[in-house]
């Protein structure tokens, strides 16, 4: 592959007044009114230039991008890196040479960004993660990112008779749609389920079970060769389990199942699929079967212990491979494990996969040059792009067969590629932490409290009721519907 | 000459007042203004809406909880810490066998180690209790069990009836050091002929301490309460990269934590400043009240 040169791209540092601050550091009052003095010290907002007024559009920019419009791109530097966003600029200033490129790497997005927002001045494209995202759903409520309808009626760029949209993974999208409207473009795919090393079952004679009563028998044959059959991190991430809890609601009771719950449905927590997949969660914490003291760890001790051995089946999204790298052991072998059947009579396929999408890009509103960002994204959206993506990182990305096949001689993308090829349109997903940050909360502390045996099943759902209930009678909060 | 010295006065005052004015007392009172909003934090408008984010303060139940942990660990934390504090203090300072007015042997580089936890960062100080208080590998229940105290293995952080004495013991940990050294300052000031009048009367350790000691360095441990208080009424940082969602059954979420998800997981900006409002008020209300309650004379020396 000829790999454009990067040396047309500066890094450039910013360092915000905000982030002098430490928000950390300091005693909360005098953190929020300094953050305060800088929020307001803005510009009116509404007097913004009119971004919307495009250049001419033609076959080779199908968007109407000004050509000579600068490109300021900000990237969330985790585990992905940013190196991936420096391959994807490098196309677009192939393809407009007068374009000035500027590339961000940072770490804490909402602390250098809000105020951008705020001075009505933000950039063109925002990767907007990490472990300090701005909260999307109060952005799209003020209006202050662009829907990205144009970009997916747009042709792609490996086969103009395609939309982008056609390129995409079912369900990407489904996170990031606010009343019919996407509003955010995800790049990386996510798969979730139970994470198991290959060698260990290997050498143990264990098979991934299909059915919930196969999964218990092998439970107990964990336990009696001294491993933990389940872990997970309290401290930090009970709600890691929450994804296998919903995954057996869903493939016993199909997709109405969770989509009642986001809807805020009177009962939906409550529902039959929903006491039988608790029930079936609070059997492993009855039983024994979680390593002992989880529930005082952070995830990162817990995947530490699982890679260890101590414990055989943890919960996790696709991303715990570069998550742990350099802590796995060699010949570990990780493999994603689909939740498997709660009954014979189950709606959907064992293969049916709960995904998520992750690494939400967003133009902002009011940037300067919202067409060079809608562009951008279509560049990201490529084949190549996006195979290379997967390459530096291991992740799948929400391109359809950009990784086809392909390995990287990771046992664990195999496997991840594998499963959500298996699943083809069957996937789900809930919404409602994103939509109702209350609720996130509840559901932390109620799935905590669930793991840990300080309540059983019926108490889970019944707490995660009310909570969803007291969503439902607040008038402050914007509803959504999916 | 008197006019000019108002001048030269205002001349001098003029530069750090204008700081002062524009960093700090023009933040608090656009908070206050905030917290009379439904900003979200995103906007360059602020909708006005009056006291309804107070009004909504008061019927909340999660800020109501996270305020009683904050009342619990403003009553522990500057006890326990201020308690340690002074007998370390008296140890190392007049702590040596009757006879003389001298500490312990080796004083000196006790002083210092104690000091060390105090100029470690917040989140340092985390990550080391983070490992420390590990209910499989950390050192703390391993040394339990090496004593044949396993009973008493706890998961330190996991458990809600003892997350926030965990937390609250960290804390004490970080403070002591600081208030040894602090009270140490204040007894080298009290005259050495006191301490030898007291053991010639054969006062014990205990009485010198108590009728000695501490009534002199009354204005000090008021000082130590009200810092203390400020840090127990704060608490963020060391709670928010433990515990960042509150704990176990939401057993250790404090009022700034409640701000911080408010504002930046709610984006509930004039709500969030609402609470920083009344976090303000509180302190202010704490401090008054530890001045007024042990007001009393001052004891010249």
């Amino acid at each position: 592959m000829n790999i454009p040169s990067l040396n047309t791209v500066a890094p450039v540092s910013r360092r915000s007044l905000l982030r002098t601050t430490g928000l950390l550091g300091v005693a909360a009052v005098p953190a929020v009114s300094l953050l305060s003095a800088c929020a307001t010290g803005g510009s009116d907002t509404s007097s913004g230039s009119s971004p919307a007024a495009a250049a001419a559009t033609s076959a080779a920019n199908p968007l109407g991008v000004d050509a000579t419009a600068p490109l300021e791109v900000y990237v969330f530097k985790g585990g992905y890196g940013d190196d991936y966003a420096k391959f994807d600029e490098a196309i677009y200033k192939k393809s407009f040479p007068k374009a000035t490129i500027t590339h961000n790497g940072i770490q804490q997005i909402q602390t250098e960004l809000q105020p951008r927002f705020v001075a009505g001045n933000p950039p063109a494209v925002i990767d907007n993660s990490g472990a300090s995202p701005m909260v999307l759903g109060t952005l799209v409520g003020n209006g202050q990112v662009t829907d990205l309808s144009d970009l997916l009626r747009a042709p792609s760029i490996d086969d103009p008779s395609k939309t982008v949209a056609d390129t995409l993974l079912p369900g990407a999208l489904t996170a990031t749609t606010f009343d019919g409207k996407v509003m955010a473009l995800p790049y990386v795919y996510t798969a979730y389920g139970f994470w198991y090393s290959q060698s260990l079952f290997k050498k143990n004679g264990w098979e991934w079970p299909t059915t919930w009563a196969e999964l218990v028998t092998l439970a107990g044959k964990i336990k009696a060769a001294g491993i933990s059959p389940f872990a997970y991190g309290g401290q930090t991430a009970p709600d890691y389990f929450m994804q296998p809890l919903i995954s057996l609601a869903v493939k016993l009771g199909g997709v109405s199942t969770v989509t009642d719950i986001d809807n805020l449905k009177a009962g939906a927590w409550q529902s039959e699929p929903m006491q039988q997949a608790a029930q079936a969660i609070a059997g492993l914490v009855k039983n024994g079967w979680m390593m002992s003291g989880s529930s005082g760890l952070t995830h990162t001790q817990a995947q530490t212990a699982w890679v260890q051995g101590k414990a055989a089946i943890y919960p996790s999204g696709s991303w715990i491979e570069s998550e742990m790298k350099g802590i796995t052991p060699a010949g570990f072998d990780m493999v994603l494990g689909t939740l498997p059947s709660l009954t014979s009579a189950d709606k959907l396929p064992v293969t049916a996969l709960y995904t998520g999408a992750s690494e939400k890009y967003i133009v902002p509103a009011q940037s300067k040059n919202v067409r060079g960002g809608l562009e951008y994204l279509r560049i990201m959206l490529s084949q190549s792009a996006a195979g290379h993506f997967s390459e530096l990182t291991h992740a799948p990305t929400v391109v359809k067969g950009a990784a086809s096949g392909q390995d990287f001689g990771s046992t664990a993308f195999g496997s991840v590629t594998k499963a959500i090829s298996d699943a083809g349109d069957n996937t789900f997903m809930y919404l409602f932490p994103s939509w109702y940050p209350a609720m996130s909360k509840a559901l932390k502390t109620e799935i905590g409290n669930l793991l840990a045996g300080r309540s059983d099943a019926a108490g889970f759902l019944k707490k995660m009721q009310a909570a969803a209930d007291s969503v439902t009678a607040d008038s402050s909060v914007k509803k959504y519907t999916r | 000459m008197e006019h000019g010295k108002y001048r030269i006065i205002t001349l001098f005052l003029a530069a750090p007042l204008t700081l002062y004015g524009v960093f700090v007392l023009s933040p608090f009172a656009q908070a206050f203004y905030i917290s009379l909003t439904s900003w979200t934090g995103f906007t360059a408008a602020q909708p006005f809406v009056g006291l309804a984010n107070y009004r909504r303060l008061a019927s909340d139940p999660g800020f109501w909880k996270a305020l009683e942990h904050n009342a619990l660990l403003l009553v522990a934390v500057p006890l326990v810490t201020i308690a340690l504090g002074l007998f370390f203090a008296s140890t190392l300072n007049v702590g040596a066998s009757a006879g003389t007015v001298k500490g312990v042997r080796g004083a000196g580089p006790y002083q210092k180690l104690f000091f060390l936890p105090h100029i470690l960062p917040a989140v340092i100080t985390a990550v080391l209790w983070q490992f420390l208080y590990n209910p499989q590998l950390g050192p703390i229940n391993s040394a339990l069990d090496a004593v044949g105290l396993g009973s008493l293995k706890a998961t330190w952080l996991g458990d809600p009836a003892v997350a926030l004495w965990s937390l609250a013991a960290i804390m004490v940990w970080t403070g002591v050091g600081f208030y040894v050294v602090l009270f140490s300052a204040a007894m080298q000031s009290i005259p050495r002929d006191i301490y030898e009048a007291a053991d010639l009367d054969g006062s014990s350790r205990f009485q010198t301490m108590w009728r000695i000691t501490l009534p002199l360095l009354r204005e000090t441990v008021q000082v130590a309460w009200i810092y203390l208080g400020i840090a127990a009424l704060d608490a963020f940082a060391l709670f928010e990269v433990l515990l960042p969602d509150g704990g176990p059954d939401n057993s250790t979420n404090v009022v700034a934590q409640y701000l911080y998800q408010a504002a930046f997981q709610n984006g509930q900006f004039g709500y969030a400043s609402a609470i920083g409002v009344v976090l303000c008020l509180l302190t202010l209300l704490m401090a008054a009240a530890t001045f007024g309650l042990s007001r009393r004379e001052t004891i010249e020396f």
